[in-house]
Protein backbone atom coordinates (compact mmCIF):
# COMPACT_ATOMS: atom_id res chain seq x y z
CA UNK A 1 0.00 0.00 0.00
CA UNK A 2 1.16 3.78 -0.84
CA UNK A 3 0.85 5.99 1.87
CA UNK A 4 0.98 8.76 0.11
CA UNK A 5 -1.75 7.88 -2.11
CA UNK A 6 -3.70 6.70 1.10
CA UNK A 7 -3.17 10.37 2.90
CA UNK A 8 -4.08 12.17 -0.23
CA UNK A 9 -7.50 11.03 0.25
CA UNK A 10 -7.91 12.61 3.66
CA UNK A 11 -8.90 16.50 2.51
CA UNK A 12 -8.04 17.67 6.03
CA UNK A 13 -3.98 17.13 4.88
CA UNK A 14 -4.88 19.01 1.54
CA UNK A 15 -4.46 22.78 3.57
CA UNK A 16 -1.73 24.01 5.62
CA UNK A 17 -3.07 24.39 9.70
CA UNK A 18 -1.43 27.42 11.02
CA UNK A 19 1.17 27.78 8.25
CA UNK A 20 1.83 24.23 8.85
CA UNK A 21 1.77 21.07 6.94
CA UNK A 22 -0.48 18.81 9.52
CA UNK A 23 1.38 15.95 11.58
CA UNK A 24 -1.97 14.36 13.09
CA UNK A 25 -0.57 11.77 16.14
CA UNK A 26 -3.65 12.16 17.74
CA UNK A 27 -5.82 9.29 16.00
CA UNK A 28 -6.04 7.47 19.67
CA UNK A 29 -8.49 10.67 20.47
CA UNK A 30 -9.63 10.44 17.24
CA UNK A 31 -8.91 9.71 13.22
CA UNK A 32 -9.12 12.21 10.44
CA UNK A 33 -11.80 11.24 8.15
CA UNK A 34 -11.37 10.45 4.35
CA UNK A 35 -13.47 12.06 1.37
CA UNK A 36 -15.78 9.26 0.57
CA UNK A 37 -16.77 9.42 4.54
CA UNK A 38 -17.46 13.21 4.47
CA UNK A 39 -19.06 12.73 0.78
CA UNK A 40 -21.54 10.52 2.12
CA UNK A 41 -22.69 12.70 4.59
CA UNK A 42 -23.54 15.42 2.42
CA UNK A 43 -24.42 13.45 -0.42
CA UNK A 44 -27.59 11.49 1.89
CA UNK A 45 -28.24 15.06 3.30
CA UNK A 46 -28.43 16.46 -0.23
CA UNK A 47 -30.25 13.56 -2.29
CA UNK A 48 -31.34 11.40 -0.27
CA UNK A 49 -32.61 12.20 3.56
CA UNK A 50 -35.63 10.97 5.17
CA UNK A 51 -36.02 9.72 8.41
CA UNK A 52 -35.79 5.82 8.31
CA UNK A 53 -37.93 2.53 9.87
CA UNK A 54 -41.26 4.77 9.68
CA UNK A 55 -42.68 5.96 6.51
CA UNK A 56 -43.54 4.17 3.73
CA UNK A 57 -42.19 6.86 1.47
CA UNK A 58 -39.58 6.31 -1.28
CA UNK A 59 -36.73 7.85 0.55
CA UNK A 60 -37.50 6.32 3.55
CA UNK A 61 -37.69 2.79 2.53
CA UNK A 62 -34.09 4.32 0.51
CA UNK A 63 -32.64 5.58 3.73
CA UNK A 64 -33.77 2.26 5.65
CA UNK A 65 -32.14 -0.04 3.70
CA UNK A 66 -28.67 1.93 3.71
CA UNK A 67 -28.91 2.17 7.21
CA UNK A 68 -29.63 -1.62 7.49
CA UNK A 69 -26.61 -2.24 4.81
CA UNK A 70 -23.85 -0.58 7.60
CA UNK A 71 -25.23 -3.10 9.82
CA UNK A 72 -24.44 -5.85 7.43
CA UNK A 73 -21.15 -4.41 6.56
CA UNK A 74 -20.27 -4.29 10.55
CA UNK A 75 -21.78 -7.61 11.16
CA UNK A 76 -18.79 -8.80 7.80
CA UNK A 77 -16.56 -6.87 9.05
CA UNK A 78 -15.88 -7.86 12.92
CA UNK A 79 -17.06 -11.71 11.92
CA UNK A 80 -20.64 -11.87 14.51
CA UNK A 81 -22.66 -14.62 13.58
CA UNK A 82 -26.26 -12.53 13.37
CA UNK A 83 -26.35 -8.79 12.07
CA UNK A 84 -29.01 -8.44 15.16
CA UNK A 85 -26.36 -8.03 17.51
CA UNK A 86 -24.83 -5.13 16.32
CA UNK A 87 -26.35 -2.13 17.78
CA UNK A 88 -25.95 1.27 17.00
CA UNK A 89 -25.66 4.04 19.34
CA UNK A 90 -23.83 7.33 19.98
CA UNK A 91 -20.36 6.04 20.72
CA UNK A 92 -18.36 3.42 22.47
CA UNK A 93 -19.00 5.55 25.59
CA UNK A 94 -23.10 4.52 24.75
CA UNK A 95 -22.53 0.88 24.38
CA UNK A 96 -20.58 0.64 27.60
CA UNK A 97 -23.34 2.53 29.68
CA UNK A 98 -26.22 0.55 27.66
CA UNK A 99 -24.48 -2.47 29.22
CA UNK A 100 -23.63 -1.74 32.77
CA UNK A 101 -27.19 0.10 32.55
CA UNK A 102 -29.14 -3.14 31.47
CA UNK A 103 -27.27 -5.89 32.91
CA UNK A 104 -26.62 -4.01 36.20
CA UNK A 105 -30.47 -4.17 36.72
CA UNK A 106 -30.78 -7.37 35.96
CA UNK A 107 -28.00 -9.45 37.12
CA UNK A 108 -26.11 -7.02 40.25
CA UNK A 109 -27.07 -6.62 43.54
CA UNK A 110 -25.55 -5.39 46.51
CA UNK A 111 -21.95 -7.17 47.28
CA UNK A 112 -21.26 -8.42 43.64
CA UNK A 113 -17.99 -7.69 41.98
CA UNK A 114 -17.27 -5.92 38.31
CA UNK A 115 -13.80 -6.57 37.35
CA UNK A 116 -12.26 -3.89 35.32
CA UNK A 117 -8.49 -3.11 35.16
CA UNK A 118 -6.23 0.02 36.03
CA UNK A 119 -5.66 0.56 32.85
CA UNK A 120 -9.38 1.45 31.85
CA UNK A 121 -10.68 4.70 30.14
CA UNK A 122 -13.18 6.32 32.47
CA UNK A 123 -15.92 5.67 30.18
CA UNK A 124 -15.14 2.41 31.18
CA UNK A 125 -14.98 2.83 34.84
CA UNK A 126 -17.57 5.61 35.34
CA UNK A 127 -20.78 3.68 34.15
CA UNK A 128 -19.90 1.12 36.42
CA UNK A 129 -19.20 3.61 39.47
CA UNK A 130 -23.02 4.37 38.90
CA UNK A 131 -23.72 0.86 39.52
CA UNK A 132 -21.57 1.25 42.87
CA UNK A 133 -23.48 4.03 44.18
CA UNK A 134 -27.28 2.68 43.23
CA UNK A 135 -26.89 -0.65 43.93
CA UNK A 136 -23.77 -0.70 46.64
CA UNK A 137 -21.64 -3.19 44.24
CA UNK A 138 -17.93 -3.71 44.71
CA UNK A 139 -15.41 -2.61 41.67
CA UNK A 140 -12.56 -4.62 41.82
CA UNK A 141 -9.12 -3.70 39.66
CA UNK A 142 -6.65 -6.23 38.19
CA UNK A 143 -3.68 -4.31 38.32
CA UNK A 144 -1.00 -3.23 35.79
CA UNK A 145 2.63 -4.49 35.55
CA UNK A 146 5.68 -2.99 35.76
CA UNK A 147 5.89 -3.09 31.65
CA UNK A 148 2.26 -1.06 31.72
CA UNK A 149 0.64 -4.59 30.44
CA UNK A 150 -2.10 -6.43 32.76
CA UNK A 151 -1.48 -10.16 32.24
CA UNK A 152 -4.04 -13.05 32.26
CA UNK A 153 -2.42 -13.90 36.04
CA UNK A 154 -3.71 -10.14 36.92
CA UNK A 155 -7.47 -10.90 35.73
CA UNK A 156 -7.42 -14.27 37.42
CA UNK A 157 -5.88 -13.63 40.87
CA UNK A 158 -8.99 -10.43 41.10
CA UNK A 159 -11.73 -13.23 40.20
CA UNK A 160 -14.20 -14.36 42.83
CA UNK A 161 -17.33 -15.98 43.38
CA UNK A 162 -19.02 -12.64 43.91
CA UNK A 163 -17.55 -11.65 39.99
CA UNK A 164 -20.84 -11.17 38.00
CA UNK A 165 -19.35 -9.57 34.89
CA UNK A 166 -15.52 -8.33 33.51
CA UNK A 167 -15.52 -5.36 31.61
CA UNK A 168 -11.56 -4.72 29.94
CA UNK A 169 -9.76 -2.83 26.92
CA UNK A 170 -8.59 -4.59 24.36
CA UNK A 171 -6.04 -2.28 23.54
CA UNK A 172 -4.86 0.51 26.02
CA UNK A 173 -4.87 4.29 25.04
CA UNK A 174 -1.94 5.11 27.23
CA UNK A 175 0.92 2.65 27.06
CA UNK A 176 -0.43 0.81 24.30
CA UNK A 177 -0.80 -2.59 25.71
CA UNK A 178 -2.87 -5.33 24.11
CA UNK A 179 -5.38 -7.40 26.52
CA UNK A 180 -5.21 -11.25 25.99
CA UNK A 181 -8.65 -11.22 25.61
CA UNK A 182 -9.32 -14.25 23.81
CA UNK A 183 -7.71 -15.46 27.05
CA UNK A 184 -9.43 -13.37 29.58
CA UNK A 185 -12.79 -14.25 27.99
CA UNK A 186 -11.88 -18.45 27.71
CA UNK A 187 -10.84 -18.02 31.69
CA UNK A 188 -14.37 -16.22 32.67
CA UNK A 189 -16.63 -18.36 30.29
CA UNK A 190 -15.27 -20.96 32.28
CA UNK A 191 -16.31 -19.83 35.54
CA UNK A 192 -19.54 -18.60 33.58
CA UNK A 193 -18.55 -14.60 33.70
CA UNK A 194 -19.56 -12.55 31.01
CA UNK A 195 -17.11 -10.53 29.64
CA UNK A 196 -17.29 -6.54 28.22
CA UNK A 197 -14.39 -5.56 25.82
CA UNK A 198 -13.78 -1.86 25.59
CA UNK A 199 -12.61 -2.06 21.54
CA UNK A 200 -12.31 1.85 21.49
CA UNK A 201 -8.45 1.17 20.75
CA UNK A 202 -8.58 -2.25 19.61
CA UNK A 203 -11.37 -1.98 16.63
CA UNK A 204 -9.30 0.83 14.42
CA UNK A 205 -5.70 -0.56 14.44
CA UNK A 206 -6.72 -4.96 14.71
CA UNK A 207 -8.21 -7.43 13.23
CA UNK A 208 -11.49 -8.37 14.49
CA UNK A 209 -13.22 -11.82 15.05
CA UNK A 210 -16.12 -11.88 17.17
CA UNK A 211 -16.63 -15.43 17.02
CA UNK A 212 -13.08 -16.50 17.37
CA UNK A 213 -13.04 -14.30 20.46
CA UNK A 214 -15.97 -15.09 21.79
CA UNK A 215 -16.46 -12.10 24.18
CA UNK A 216 -20.10 -11.18 25.13
CA UNK A 217 -20.46 -7.62 24.40
CA UNK A 218 -17.35 -5.60 22.33
CA UNK A 219 -17.78 -1.78 22.39
CA UNK A 220 -16.29 0.70 18.76
CA UNK A 221 -15.84 4.15 18.43
CA UNK A 222 -16.95 4.89 14.83
CA UNK A 223 -14.78 8.35 15.21
CA UNK A 224 -12.02 6.29 15.77
CA UNK A 225 -12.49 4.11 12.73
CA UNK A 226 -12.09 6.78 10.16
CA UNK A 227 -15.96 7.42 10.14
CA UNK A 228 -18.02 10.40 12.11
CA UNK A 229 -18.47 11.34 15.47
CA UNK A 230 -21.83 10.61 17.26
CA UNK A 231 -22.13 6.46 16.00
CA UNK A 232 -21.06 3.84 17.96
CA UNK A 233 -21.47 -0.09 17.94
CA UNK A 234 -22.41 -2.26 20.53
CA UNK A 235 -21.46 -5.43 19.80
CA UNK A 236 -23.86 -8.15 22.31
CA UNK A 237 -24.06 -11.82 21.43
CA UNK A 238 -27.98 -12.18 20.85
CA UNK A 239 -29.05 -14.12 24.30
CA UNK A 240 -27.80 -11.13 25.88
CA UNK A 241 -29.79 -8.77 23.59
CA UNK A 242 -32.93 -10.85 24.34
CA UNK A 243 -32.43 -10.98 27.57
CA UNK A 244 -31.92 -7.59 28.83
CA UNK A 245 -34.34 -5.01 29.18
CA UNK A 246 -34.10 -2.25 27.21
CA UNK A 247 -32.01 0.78 27.67
CA UNK A 248 -33.48 3.79 26.27
CA UNK A 249 -37.30 4.44 25.94
CA UNK A 250 -38.98 6.22 22.69
CA UNK A 251 -40.14 5.86 19.31
CA UNK A 252 -39.12 3.14 17.33
CA UNK A 253 -38.12 0.48 20.02
CA UNK A 254 -41.68 -0.68 20.99
CA UNK A 255 -43.70 -3.43 19.74
CA UNK A 256 -47.15 -2.12 20.83
CA UNK A 257 -48.35 1.00 23.33
CA UNK A 258 -51.28 1.01 25.53
CA UNK A 259 -52.34 2.65 29.01
CA UNK A 260 -52.19 -0.33 30.41
CA UNK A 261 -48.65 -1.19 29.66
CA UNK A 262 -46.30 -1.85 26.68
CA UNK A 263 -44.26 -4.82 24.67
CA UNK A 264 -41.12 -3.91 23.33
CA UNK A 265 -39.90 -4.26 19.76
CA UNK A 266 -37.28 -7.14 18.35
CA UNK A 267 -34.15 -7.00 18.08
CA UNK A 268 -31.96 -4.80 16.69
CA UNK A 269 -35.12 -2.29 17.11
CA UNK A 270 -35.57 -2.71 21.04
CA UNK A 271 -31.99 -0.38 21.49
CA UNK A 272 -32.42 1.66 19.00
CA UNK A 273 -34.93 4.31 20.47
CA UNK A 274 -35.45 7.51 18.65
CA UNK A 275 -34.11 8.79 15.73
CA UNK A 276 -30.45 7.57 15.40
CA UNK A 277 -27.46 8.97 13.86
CA UNK A 278 -29.14 8.41 10.53
CA UNK A 279 -26.57 10.18 8.44
CA UNK A 280 -23.20 9.05 10.33
CA UNK A 281 -24.64 5.41 10.45
CA UNK A 282 -24.99 5.36 6.56
CA UNK A 283 -21.13 7.51 6.56
CA UNK A 284 -19.96 4.76 8.42
CA UNK A 285 -20.26 2.33 5.99
CA UNK A 286 -17.68 3.90 3.87
CA UNK A 287 -15.39 3.66 7.10
CA UNK A 288 -15.67 0.48 6.91
CA UNK A 289 -15.42 -0.22 2.88
CA UNK A 290 -12.49 2.44 3.26
CA UNK A 291 -10.49 -0.08 5.77
CA UNK A 292 -11.45 -3.01 4.28
CA UNK A 293 -9.90 -1.42 1.11
CA UNK A 294 -6.82 -1.39 2.80
CA UNK A 295 -6.81 -4.56 4.59
CA UNK A 296 -6.82 -4.40 8.14
CA UNK A 297 -3.69 -6.50 8.13
CA UNK A 298 -2.01 -3.72 6.01
CA UNK A 299 -2.93 -1.58 8.43
CA UNK A 300 -1.79 -3.48 11.35
CA UNK A 301 1.36 -3.92 9.33
CA UNK A 302 2.14 -0.03 8.87
CA UNK A 303 1.66 1.02 12.13
CA UNK A 304 3.95 -1.41 13.73
CA UNK A 305 6.42 -0.10 11.40
CA UNK A 306 5.76 3.27 12.63
CA UNK A 307 5.37 2.17 16.33
CA UNK A 308 8.99 0.43 15.81
CA UNK A 309 10.55 3.37 14.12
CA UNK A 310 8.72 5.73 16.80
CA UNK A 311 10.41 3.83 19.72
CA UNK A 312 14.12 3.49 18.47
CA UNK A 313 13.45 7.76 17.43
CA UNK A 314 12.26 8.70 20.93
CA UNK A 315 14.11 5.93 23.23
CA UNK A 316 17.37 7.63 21.26
CA UNK A 317 16.39 11.38 22.68
CA UNK A 318 18.02 12.32 25.57
CA UNK A 319 15.21 13.31 28.32
CA UNK A 320 12.54 11.34 26.32
CA UNK A 321 11.08 8.74 29.28
CA UNK A 322 8.70 6.66 27.09
CA UNK A 323 5.64 5.13 29.70
CA UNK A 324 5.38 1.12 29.67
CA UNK A 325 7.02 -1.27 27.42
CA UNK A 326 4.07 -3.81 26.63
CA UNK A 327 5.22 -7.35 24.47
CA UNK A 328 2.34 -6.43 22.43
CA UNK A 329 1.74 -2.86 21.86
CA UNK A 330 -0.34 -0.85 19.10
CA UNK A 331 0.61 2.32 17.96
CA UNK A 332 0.50 4.60 20.86
CA UNK A 333 3.57 6.35 22.33
CA UNK A 334 3.13 7.79 25.50
CA UNK A 335 5.94 9.96 27.00
CA UNK A 336 7.27 12.27 29.70
CA UNK A 337 10.10 14.78 28.97
CA UNK A 338 11.79 15.40 32.46
CA UNK A 339 11.60 19.16 33.48
CA UNK A 340 9.11 19.94 30.76
CA UNK A 341 4.91 19.46 32.08
CA UNK A 342 3.35 17.51 28.99
CA UNK A 343 0.50 20.36 28.31
CA UNK A 344 3.99 22.75 27.58
CA UNK A 345 5.16 19.81 25.15
CA UNK A 346 2.12 19.47 23.66
CA UNK A 347 1.98 23.24 23.05
CA UNK A 348 5.29 23.51 21.84
CA UNK A 349 4.68 20.34 19.39
CA UNK A 350 1.83 22.63 18.11
CA UNK A 351 3.34 25.71 17.04
CA UNK A 352 5.24 23.45 14.68
CA UNK A 353 1.77 21.59 13.39
CA UNK A 354 2.48 18.44 15.29
CA UNK A 355 -0.79 17.62 17.03
CA UNK A 356 -0.64 15.34 19.99
CA UNK A 357 -2.45 14.96 23.39
CA UNK A 358 -1.58 16.06 26.34
CA UNK A 359 -3.00 15.43 30.33
CA UNK A 360 -4.34 11.93 31.86
CA UNK A 361 -6.01 10.73 28.67
CA UNK A 362 -9.33 9.96 30.67
CA UNK A 363 -7.23 7.51 32.38
CA UNK A 364 -6.76 9.12 36.18
CA UNK A 365 -6.64 5.12 37.61
CA UNK A 366 -3.27 4.42 35.80
CA UNK A 367 -1.69 8.03 35.99
CA UNK A 368 -2.33 7.79 39.98
CA UNK A 369 -0.55 4.16 39.48
CA UNK A 370 2.32 5.34 37.55
CA UNK A 371 2.26 8.36 39.95
CA UNK A 372 2.05 10.63 37.06
CA UNK A 373 0.32 13.60 36.61
CA UNK A 374 0.19 13.72 33.43
CA UNK A 375 1.87 12.50 30.04
CA UNK A 376 2.11 13.65 26.35
CA UNK A 377 0.93 11.23 23.68
CA UNK A 378 1.74 10.68 20.39
CA UNK A 379 -1.01 7.90 18.18
CA UNK A 380 -0.69 6.63 14.74
CA UNK A 381 -3.17 5.85 12.36
CA UNK A 382 -3.12 4.63 8.85
CA UNK A 383 -1.98 7.98 7.06
CA UNK A 384 1.18 9.15 9.13
CA UNK A 385 4.79 8.33 8.09
CA UNK A 386 7.87 7.57 9.46
CA UNK A 387 8.10 11.42 8.50
CA UNK A 388 6.00 12.42 10.82
CA UNK A 389 7.67 10.71 13.69
CA UNK A 390 11.16 12.76 12.46
CA UNK A 391 9.34 16.03 13.28
CA UNK A 392 7.97 14.82 16.20
CA UNK A 393 11.31 14.39 17.21
CA UNK A 394 12.23 17.35 15.50
CA UNK A 395 10.18 19.27 17.88
CA UNK A 396 10.76 17.74 21.03
CA UNK A 397 14.08 18.81 20.45
CA UNK A 398 12.84 22.46 19.99
CA UNK A 399 11.10 21.69 23.12
CA UNK A 400 14.11 20.61 24.94
CA UNK A 401 15.83 24.05 24.09
CA UNK A 402 13.08 26.73 24.87
CA UNK A 403 13.36 24.83 28.64
CA UNK A 404 17.24 25.11 28.32
CA UNK A 405 17.74 21.19 28.38
CA UNK B 1 1.13 33.60 17.89
CA UNK B 2 5.04 33.29 19.02
CA UNK B 3 6.16 30.86 21.68
CA UNK B 4 8.92 33.32 23.34
CA UNK B 5 5.77 35.53 24.68
CA UNK B 6 4.10 32.47 26.14
CA UNK B 7 7.50 30.95 27.38
CA UNK B 8 8.93 34.50 28.33
CA UNK B 9 12.46 34.10 30.54
CA UNK B 10 10.76 34.87 33.60
CA UNK B 11 8.00 32.20 33.30
CA UNK B 12 10.41 29.34 32.46
CA UNK B 13 12.56 30.38 35.75
CA UNK B 14 9.04 30.58 38.11
CA UNK B 15 8.13 27.38 36.72
CA UNK B 16 11.33 25.72 37.10
CA UNK B 17 12.03 27.11 40.33
CA UNK B 18 8.14 28.15 42.16
CA UNK B 19 8.50 30.37 44.78
CA UNK B 20 6.33 29.94 47.66
CA UNK B 21 6.47 25.88 46.68
CA UNK B 22 4.74 23.94 49.83
CA UNK B 23 2.96 24.66 53.49
CA UNK B 24 3.29 26.50 56.54
CA UNK B 25 1.98 25.64 60.01
CA UNK B 26 -0.02 28.46 61.34
CA UNK B 27 -2.62 29.19 58.31
CA UNK B 28 -5.59 30.01 58.53
CA UNK B 29 -7.09 30.02 55.13
CA UNK B 30 -6.65 27.61 52.13
CA UNK B 31 -8.45 26.65 49.24
CA UNK B 32 -7.86 23.32 46.46
CA UNK B 33 -8.88 23.84 42.83
CA UNK B 34 -8.01 21.48 39.65
CA UNK B 35 -8.37 21.21 36.11
CA UNK B 36 -9.87 18.62 35.36
CA UNK B 37 -9.26 18.40 31.63
CA UNK B 38 -5.53 17.78 32.35
CA UNK B 39 -4.90 16.54 35.88
CA UNK B 40 -3.61 19.83 37.44
CA UNK B 41 -4.09 20.95 40.96
CA UNK B 42 -3.55 23.83 43.10
CA UNK B 43 -3.94 24.05 47.25
CA UNK B 44 -3.51 27.65 48.30
CA UNK B 45 -2.48 28.18 52.00
CA UNK B 46 -2.49 31.86 53.44
CA UNK B 47 -2.55 33.45 56.71
CA UNK B 48 -4.44 36.47 57.00
CA UNK B 49 -3.38 38.58 60.07
CA UNK B 50 -6.10 40.74 62.85
CA UNK B 51 -5.27 43.75 59.82
CA UNK B 52 -6.28 41.40 57.24
CA UNK B 53 -3.30 41.44 55.72
CA UNK B 54 -1.31 38.78 53.99
CA UNK B 55 1.50 37.89 56.29
CA UNK B 56 2.41 34.48 54.39
CA UNK B 57 1.27 32.25 51.96
CA UNK B 58 2.73 29.40 49.95
CA UNK B 59 0.89 26.69 47.05
CA UNK B 60 0.92 23.27 46.85
CA UNK B 61 0.45 21.14 43.55
CA UNK B 62 1.62 20.08 39.86
CA UNK B 63 1.10 21.73 36.67
CA UNK B 64 2.51 22.95 33.48
CA UNK B 65 5.39 26.04 33.78
CA UNK B 66 2.99 28.82 32.76
CA UNK B 67 0.18 27.10 36.15
CA UNK B 68 3.51 27.22 38.15
CA UNK B 69 5.15 30.30 37.45
CA UNK B 70 1.39 32.21 37.90
CA UNK B 71 1.42 30.47 41.50
CA UNK B 72 4.87 31.32 42.32
CA UNK B 73 4.33 35.34 40.62
CA UNK B 74 0.89 35.58 42.56
CA UNK B 75 1.88 34.70 45.61
CA UNK B 76 4.97 36.58 45.54
CA UNK B 77 3.12 39.44 44.50
CA UNK B 78 0.24 39.19 47.84
CA UNK B 79 2.36 38.72 50.34
CA UNK B 80 2.06 41.10 52.60
CA UNK B 81 -0.89 43.22 51.09
CA UNK B 82 -4.30 43.60 52.39
CA UNK B 83 -7.09 41.26 51.35
CA UNK B 84 -8.90 44.71 49.87
CA UNK B 85 -5.78 45.19 47.90
CA UNK B 86 -5.12 41.25 47.05
CA UNK B 87 -8.97 41.39 45.66
CA UNK B 88 -8.08 44.34 43.37
CA UNK B 89 -4.76 42.69 41.84
CA UNK B 90 -6.72 39.18 41.40
CA UNK B 91 -9.68 41.49 39.31
CA UNK B 92 -7.16 43.37 37.74
CA UNK B 93 -5.12 39.90 36.80
CA UNK B 94 -8.10 38.29 35.13
CA UNK B 95 -9.49 40.74 33.66
CA UNK B 96 -5.87 41.67 31.79
CA UNK B 97 -5.84 37.77 31.26
CA UNK B 98 -9.72 37.76 29.28
CA UNK B 99 -10.22 41.12 27.92
CA UNK B 100 -8.10 43.78 28.30
CA UNK B 101 -4.57 44.59 27.26
CA UNK B 102 -2.93 46.27 30.08
CA UNK B 103 -3.22 46.30 34.22
CA UNK B 104 -4.49 49.36 35.83
CA UNK B 105 -4.67 48.87 39.52
CA UNK B 106 -2.88 51.64 41.39
CA UNK B 107 -1.77 48.85 44.07
CA UNK B 108 0.71 47.42 41.81
CA UNK B 109 3.90 48.98 41.16
CA UNK B 110 5.60 49.44 37.45
CA UNK B 111 8.17 45.88 38.40
CA UNK B 112 5.23 44.22 39.56
CA UNK B 113 2.71 45.08 36.75
CA UNK B 114 5.99 44.17 34.33
CA UNK B 115 5.66 40.56 36.40
CA UNK B 116 2.42 39.86 35.57
CA UNK B 117 2.21 41.12 32.06
CA UNK B 118 4.61 38.72 31.31
CA UNK B 119 1.90 35.93 32.11
CA UNK B 120 -0.45 37.93 29.08
CA UNK B 121 1.16 35.44 26.22
CA UNK B 122 -1.52 33.12 27.36
CA UNK B 123 -4.43 35.18 25.72
CA UNK B 124 -3.24 33.62 22.30
CA UNK B 125 -3.67 30.24 23.69
CA UNK B 126 -7.06 30.09 24.53
CA UNK B 127 -6.57 26.15 26.11
CA UNK B 128 -3.85 27.50 28.11
CA UNK B 129 -5.88 30.54 29.79
CA UNK B 130 -6.58 28.27 32.36
CA UNK B 131 -3.44 27.52 33.50
CA UNK B 132 -2.61 30.87 34.36
CA UNK B 133 -5.88 31.70 36.09
CA UNK B 134 -6.24 28.37 38.33
CA UNK B 135 -4.22 29.63 41.15
CA UNK B 136 -6.19 33.26 41.24
CA UNK B 137 -9.62 31.54 41.26
CA UNK B 138 -8.40 29.18 44.45
CA UNK B 139 -6.29 32.09 45.83
CA UNK B 140 -10.23 34.27 45.71
CA UNK B 141 -11.82 31.12 46.93
CA UNK B 142 -9.66 30.85 49.96
CA UNK B 143 -10.29 34.48 51.13
CA UNK B 144 -13.63 33.84 51.08
CA UNK B 145 -13.57 30.77 52.80
CA UNK B 146 -15.27 29.06 50.35
CA UNK B 147 -15.58 25.17 50.62
CA UNK B 148 -16.02 24.70 47.17
CA UNK B 149 -12.93 23.11 45.21
CA UNK B 150 -12.37 25.82 42.26
CA UNK B 151 -12.58 23.81 38.78
CA UNK B 152 -11.88 24.98 35.34
CA UNK B 153 -14.16 23.08 34.09
CA UNK B 154 -18.10 23.58 34.75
Amino acid sequence: MNIDDIKREFPIFDDKIQNNDLVYLDSANSSQKPRVVVDRIYDFYTKEFSNIGRSVHYLAVAATNLYEQTRVSVQKYINAKDKDEIVFTKGATEAINLVANTFGQKYLSEGDEVLLTELEHHSNYVPWHFLRKAKNIKIEFAEINDNGEVTLEAIEKKITNKTKIISVSHLSNVTGAILPIKEIVQLAHSKNIPVLIDGCQGAPHLKLDMQDIDCDFYAISGHKMYGPTGIGILYAKKKWLEDLPPYQGGGGMINEVKKEGITYGELPNKYEAGTMATAQVIAFNESIKFMEKIGIQNIEKHEKELLDYGLEKLRKNNSVNIIGNPKEKGGVISFTIEGVHPHDIATILDEDGVAIRAGHHCCQILHDKLNLPATARASFGVYNTKDDIDKLDEAINKCKKIFNL
Amino acid sequence: MDLKDLYQEIILDHGKNPRNLGKFDNYNKDAKGNNPLCGDNVHVYLRLNENKKVEDIAFEGHGCAISMASASIMTDMVRGKEEKEVKEIVTDFLGMIKEKDFLESNILKDDEKTKLMSLSGVKQYPMRVKCATLSWHTLTSALDNSDQIVKTEE
